[in-house]
């Protein structure tokens, strides 16, 4: 599968970029900002996957939101 | 270079969030952890205890994450569902939720419960209940059948473990309703690269499915599916973030309905699925820091898939804190897809495959929402409980679906409620 081609390069060019010496641009001291919780995409595990379950059952389109849904289809 | 912290910058860039009761020692512990690590953090709470006198300078961190780094092939660190950011292990916390949805003849509400308690800062272990009580009239069901009552009942379990700067987490549920049992597993890694500044996730599910149907105790289908999940977060600037997930799904099995039946020629016949589907996603998100006490968020969604269905979902959302005991959201959300090759309103000539679905329809959705958390106890360092209520209006209008009762096309307002308690410990 094509996807899984793509999986497995990330990975691989995750691992070799792991060798190099990048400095983060954002100091560790900079981030009190990103730490906050308004900035997650989602604070509320409970309250996110009913709402993705809405969707879930009513759109065609499913995936890639960070939130697993579960269960039928029922309309 | 990394340059040197002080003691007073680290307390002082966790002030904001103590101020806001999110947790005290706790906190700072989790965002230390989150900023230099929980080795470092354990090595300068060992140096301060022998006298230091003050917070090392953070150069060492390089070396440190490039070792990490190296050992990225562990790919430890996960976070459930692969939500593509820092790693760092979930908060103690629970929850407890009157959930509703009333829209186009259905309604749907119940109770649902989540607790998660950490063991030793190490590993986190997690329970959920989901109950959906479901009263359906919808269109499908008034036009073919019988109006119905019926009770799904959903039941998780999960377990977080961190190992340096890495996440693992594994998941298991079971979804239970009188005609349709599924169970799933799944595993999620995610890492922190480059000095925190990215974060790395994967993610693999497998799903096990059996479809069943009601006054026919003899009929029993299988479903199985598989979903790869890979997604990245990276730090922009002091108040930027920016993540893509991705996420490919396989299905394969009883992909259908027992119950829903096309039109050909206007004669009902039951509809036919392939028995296989591949779907792709992409998500790319943008969060930033607007204000003293605000966050935007904007995002867009692209999925395809193998039964030639196209859709893009867009979303845009603010949040503010008010004061020291509120906090509000607000968000719009559009959805638009096109409809699957084997879709029809009414079919003119019988094909292999035939779907009336209207899931499978051309079609779309507009979301607004908002929300609301209201701290209503608060020891700073100790626990919080909060007051949470969440409404969003959505419409849907389908564009080649029709009303057979009245000849027009479909459409229909939906209500969604969350109302929760949270409490943090």
């Amino acid at each position: 599968m094509k996807f899984q081609r793509v999986i497995y390069l990330s990975l691989l060019t995750a691992l070799l970029l792991g060798g190099c010496g990048i400095e983060p641009w954002v100091k560790p001291y900079e981030r009190e900002r990103l730490a906050d919780p308004i900035m997650q995409s989602s604070r509320d595990a409970l309250a996110d996957k009913h709402h993705e379950h809405v969707y879930d059952v009513r759109e065609a389109a499913r995936g890639a939101t960070g939130i697993q849904g579960g269960g039928c289809g029922c309309n | 270079m990394v340059p040197p912290v002080s003691r007073e910058a680290a307390v002082a860039a966790t002030r904001c969030s103590v101020r806001r009761g999110l947790g005290g020692g706790r906190l700072v512990r989790r965002w230390l952890a989150l900023v230099v690590g929980r080795d470092r953090i354990a090595a300068w709470s060992q140096m301060t205890q022998q006298g230091a006198p003050q917070l090392p300078a953070l150069a060492f961190l390089g070396p440190f994450y490039r070792g990490a780094a190296r050992v990225g092939g562990l790919l430890g660190g996960v976070l459930a569902g692969a939500n593509a950011e820092a790693v760092d292990l979930p908060g103690d916390r629970a929850d407890v939720m009157y959930h509703s949805f009333i829209g186009g003849g259905v309604v749907a509400n119940g109770p649902a419960v989540l607790v998660r308690k950490s063991l030793e800062d190490v590993v986190s272990l997690s329970a959920f209940n989901y109950v959906d009580s479901v009263s359906n009239a919808s269109i499908d069901v008034v036009t073919t059948a019988s109006p119905y009552k019926e009770t799904r009942v959903e039941t998780g379990v999960g377990l977080d473990y961190v190992y340096r700067d890495a996440l693992i987490s594994l998941t298991a549920s079971t979804s239970r309703e009188p005609d349709y049992v599924a169970d799933s597993a799944s595993i999620d890694l995610a890492q922190d690269y480059f000095g925190g500044m990215t974060t790395v996730s994967i993610g693999y599910s497998k799903g096990w499915d059996t479809v069943g149907k009601h006054n026919d105790p003899s009929f029993s289908a299988p479903a199985n599916h598989w979903q790869y999940r890979l997604g990245a977060t990276q730090i922009l600037t002091p108040r930027w973030l920016v993540s893509l997930n991705t996420e490919a799904i396989a299905d394969e099995g009883y992909l259908q309905s027992p119950y829903r039946v096309a039109r050909v020629f206007g004669a009902a016949v039951p509809e036919v699925d392939p028995s296989t589907r591949t779907s792709r996603a992409a998500t790319l998100r943008l969060t930033g820091s607007v204000g003293a006490q605000g966050a935007v968020h904007a995002q867009y969604r692209y999925f395809w898939d193998t039964w030639d269905i196209h859709a893009g979902t867009e979303e845009v959302g603010y949040s503010q804190y008010a004061g020291k005991r509120w906090l509000l959201d607000g968000f719009v959300r559009h959805y638009s897809q096109n409809h699957a090759s084997f879709y029809s309103d009414n079919f003119t000539s019988e094909m292999t495959y035939m779907s009336r679905n209207r899931q499978l329809s051309t079609f779309n959705d507009l979301g607004l929402g908002a929300k609301a958390s209201y701290s209503m106890i608060r020891e700073p360092g100790r626990y919080e409980i909060k007051f949470n209520a969440a409404y969003e209006w959505i419409r849907f209008h389908y564009n080649d679906f029709t009303d057979i009762r009245t000849g027009q096309l479909y459409s229909f307002n939906a209500n969604v409620v969350e109302l929760f308690f949270s409490a943090t410990f």
